[in-house]
């Protein structure tokens, strides 16, 4: 059987072979984390800790500032020391809170609840509200709307997207092999939460051991019923095509049911919720344990890192000290990357916090940078045309915004454009089409 | 805030982090190399003058874009490939005749060389915003300029060195002024005419002739992916059809004679290969959605044909990918590619 796919897309060498065969560590508890208010999509927090306070291991230490948003807690135990403005990996001036770790690790209380899967919808939701979770595959997008239809939505199927397009990244694969009943529970519950029967588990064909373990994870696994109906449900583990960006949500929705979603739209426009395999396990142990976010899988790698990892992270430690733990860098290291190196952001300083949606910290030696004046006009061989997984012309978007003509580029198609990056890996001109497709979308309104 | 750590400068690049391997040089310099067994062939058929008109055309097209870059002061770029490819493609298109001193028609090719880098490329802004294909606007102007000495056809004498032959006319001149009769007697017979318009042992451009040698490079380019099927077949495809249907006639009456004309004699002859591979499929103007391409070779197909059989030309690809080439940005404004989940979201 061919493998689920989309149309269009690329194939970056996948480096994933640096760290995949790194188990999933705990990282050193850091001596102090910088907690950002602002991690997600949507409105920031707002702190309800004062400088000076202690507070324990999981304690909100801010509240969600709207609908679209989501609690955050401290990581560690410890005193506040400070409530202000930090970078962050996009470089942004965020408000944030630090706290000194005092090397306790006081846990606020955590209850295990095995009979978790019996809670109602509603239960459930406010569980996985309270340990304020969000996507954990980068956008950062709270879970709970997206749990949260607008009632003329019928949603039929969950999927789990374990993908991982984006190459070096191998957190979400490690999660998959050591983690992968506590996924399958996790798909379970969002199933609950939904009244939905059918769970889809997406994978990309080049990591076949992790395949093997979410289906084996998935037989072992009794269903119990979950819709309003009382129908059992099914679920099954995918092969996708080996393929970025095949993880994009509106891709792995097409590869595996068929469906397109709007432009614009939203992945309930189809029918269909998708969540990461982190946020999986994160909604695992929140309706289990009532364990809030307050960690995460952060793959270092790069071919600039001594030491290839991948750890258990608290949010809010600093990069600087994940650098440290990981051995420093080689000589060759030329640029950091937070995320993966398709939609990763280079850092231009260590000290900024792991939030909530860091999935990989990334070391590229300085060979091969393509430096941001070192381009070319636009041939229009049309190459970024044949693989945009979205169907737009980035060549004329770049071109339009490039010339300043902003309003022009709508008619391209300028705001369906989601950033993956492929049109400019593929560019024989090196042109920076992603940045100059930021800078038509600032300059203008959809 | 944190203890200053190790000052290592961090590079700062927007995203994404990793490039594939291609570049614009590699691109041309690779389609330069897939004309080389044509050129060769030209070179065979032709001799040295053939050499030496495409050499003159080169060392003219890359002179003249340094010489205006560097007055404009922009940023050189001689070695992306792409002058020299202008040239390279020009000298093909042109009769190894015009390496003559009596009559002087040496600064044929040098006026066409900057006719076609610096009016045609430069002046529009360099690379990607040219509108017209440059060789193509060269030759074009040549060819009105100099209509006489453009062309005079030499024999193919298959010697390297030879610098005289006699002079001839091209297949589809005969074609044109004598009829299908005629021009297989010429050849002996009709399979001999076939091989011969395969192998490139026939009057012609110097780099149009073969075939078969054209269709190695060409090949390569397709292996390669620097160029795709689309706009070939359906320029291919159009001549072809074209050519059964309108391309006949009566032996008696000399009137036109629908369904009975030779598609084979259309395609291997003039032009075509050359321009259906190496010349109408050039990035920069032709229409980047492959939707479009289609389009684009439909159009290309039939405006040759339209020359050859009704217009005062014997050969009409030069024409018909100039004019194609003034629609090329709005095929593509019309047939933009169809946005992911927009086409659904109509049918609902």
């Amino acid at each position: 059987m061919a493998l689920a796919t989309f149309k269009g897309g690329i194939h970056p060498p996948d480096k994933k072979d640096i760290a995949k065969g790194r188990a999933i560590k705990e990282a050193k508890s850091p001596q102090r984390v910088v907690i950002p208010l602002s991690q997600h999509l949507g409105a920031p927090c707002k702190p309800i800790v004062s400088i000076g306070q202690e507070v324990k291991k999981g304690e909100v230490i801010g509240e969600p500032g709207g609908f679209v948003s989501a609690p955050v807690h401290a990581s560690v135990s410890g005193k506040v020391i400070a409530v202000a403005e930090f970078p962050n990996a996009m470089g942004r001036m965020v408000n944030s809170i630090v706290i000194e770790n005092d090397g306790k690790e006081e846990w606020t209380s955590l209850k295990d609840n095995p009979d978790y899967i019996k809670l109602s919808p509603d239960e459930l939701k406010e569980k996985v509200k309270a340990a304020g979770i969000v996507g954990m595959g980068g956008a950062a997008f709270p879970t709970l709307v997206k749990l949260s239809p607008p009632k003329e939505k019928t949603i039929d199927t969950v999927i789990i997207n374990g993908a991982e397009c984006e190459p070096y990244l191998t957190a979400d694969y490690r999660l998959m092999l050591e983690k992968s009943a506590e996924i399958v529970e996790g798909l379970k519950i969002l199933m609950r939460i939904l009244g939905v029967n059918k769970g889809l588990i997406g994978i990309e064909n080049n990591k076949p051991d992790a395949i093997e373990a979410m289906k084996q994870a998935v037989n072992k696994s009794p269903l119990p019923p979950f819709t309003k109906g009382g129908q059992g449900g099914i679920i099954e583990v995918c092969g996708l095509e080996v393929k970025y960006p095949q993880g994009a949500e509106k891709m792995l929705i097409s590869a595996l049911t068929g469906r397109e979603v709007p432009p614009r739209g939203l992945p309930m426009d189809v029918r269909v919720v998708v969540q990461n395999v982190g946020t999986a396990l994160a909604v695992y142990e929140a309706a289990r344990y009532g364990k809030p976010l307050i960690e995460r899988v952060v793959t270092v790698t790069g071919e600039g890192i001594k030491n290839p990892a991948n750890l258990m992270v608290k949010i809010g430690t600093l990069i600087s000290d994940i650098v440290d733990e990981c051995g420093g860098f080689k000589d060759s290291a030329g640029k950091v990357v937070s995320g993966g190196p398709m939609m990763g952001f280079a850092l231009s300083t260590l000290d900024v916090p792991v939030t909530k949606g860091t999935s990989g910290i990334l070391v590229i030696p300085e060979e091969g940078v393509v430096h941001a004046d070192e381009y070319g006009p636009c041939i229009r061989c049309g190459r970024c045309i044949d693989i945009c997984p979205m169907g737009l012309m980035p060549s004329m978007l770049s071109i339009l915004s490039e010339k300043g003509h902003y309003e022009d580029a709508k008619e391209y198609n300028l705001f369906d454009c989601f950033e993956c990056g492929s049109c400019a890996f593929v560019c024989p001109s090196k042109r920076p089409i992603v940045q100059l497709v930021r800078l038509a979308k600032s300059q203008t309104k959809p | 805030m944190a203890d200053v750590k190790k000052e290592h400068e961090l590079i700062v690049t927007v995203s994404p982090h990793v490039r594939d391997e291609e570049t614009t040089s590699r691109i041309m310099w690779t389609v330069n190399l897939s004309l080389l067994p044509a050129f060769f062939m030209g070179f065979y058929f032709f001799g040295l003058k053939a050499l030496f008109i495409t050499a003159l055309c080169i060392i003219s097209s890359v002179l003249s874009e340094y010489f205006f870059q560097k007055a404009v002061k922009k940023k050189l770029t001689v070695n992306d490939g792409s002058a020299f490819l202008t040239g390279l493609l020009l000298g093909m298109n042109l009769p190894s005749s015009l390496w003559s001193f009596n009559p002087f028609t040496i600064h044929v090719p040098i006026i066409g060389s900057v006719i076609a880098v610096v009016i045609t490329k430069q002046f529009f802004g360099g690379l990607g915003y040219n509108i017209f294909n440059p060789a193509l606007i060269g030759r074009a102007f040549l060819l009105i300029s100099f209509p006489k000495a453009m062309t005079i056809w030499t024999e193919p004498t298959a010697a390297f060195l030879a610098l005289d032959a006699k002079t001839t006319a091209t297949p589809l001149g005969i074609l044109k002024e004598d009829g299908l009769a005629k021009l297989i007697e010429v050849f002996g017979d009709k399979i001999n005419l076939y091989a011969e318009l395969f192998n490139g042992h026939r009057a012609g451009s110097i780099g149009e002739t073969s075939v078969l040698a054209l269709l190695i490079g060409a090949g390569f380019l397709l292996y390669k992916r620097y160029i795709t099927w689309h706009i070939p077949v359906s320029f291919l495809g159009t001549v072809a059809m074209l050519a059964w249907i309108f391309g006949g006639k009566s032996p008696e009456t000399g009137k036109m004679l629908l369904f009975a004309g030779d598609p084979l004699i259309h395609l291997l002859s003039g032009g075509l290969m050359l321009g259906a591979f190496f010349m109408a499929t050039d990035y920069v103007t032709c229409p980047s959605v492959r939707k479009g391409q289609i389009v684009f070779g439909i159009g290309c197909g039939a405006l040759t044909m339209l020359i050859r059989i009704k217009g005062g030309y014997p050969e009409g690809v030069m024409f018909a990918i100039l004019l194609m080439n003034c629609f090329a940005p709005l095929i593509d404004r019309a047939m933009k590619a169809d946005v992911f989940g927009a086409v659904k979201e109509k049918k609902k």
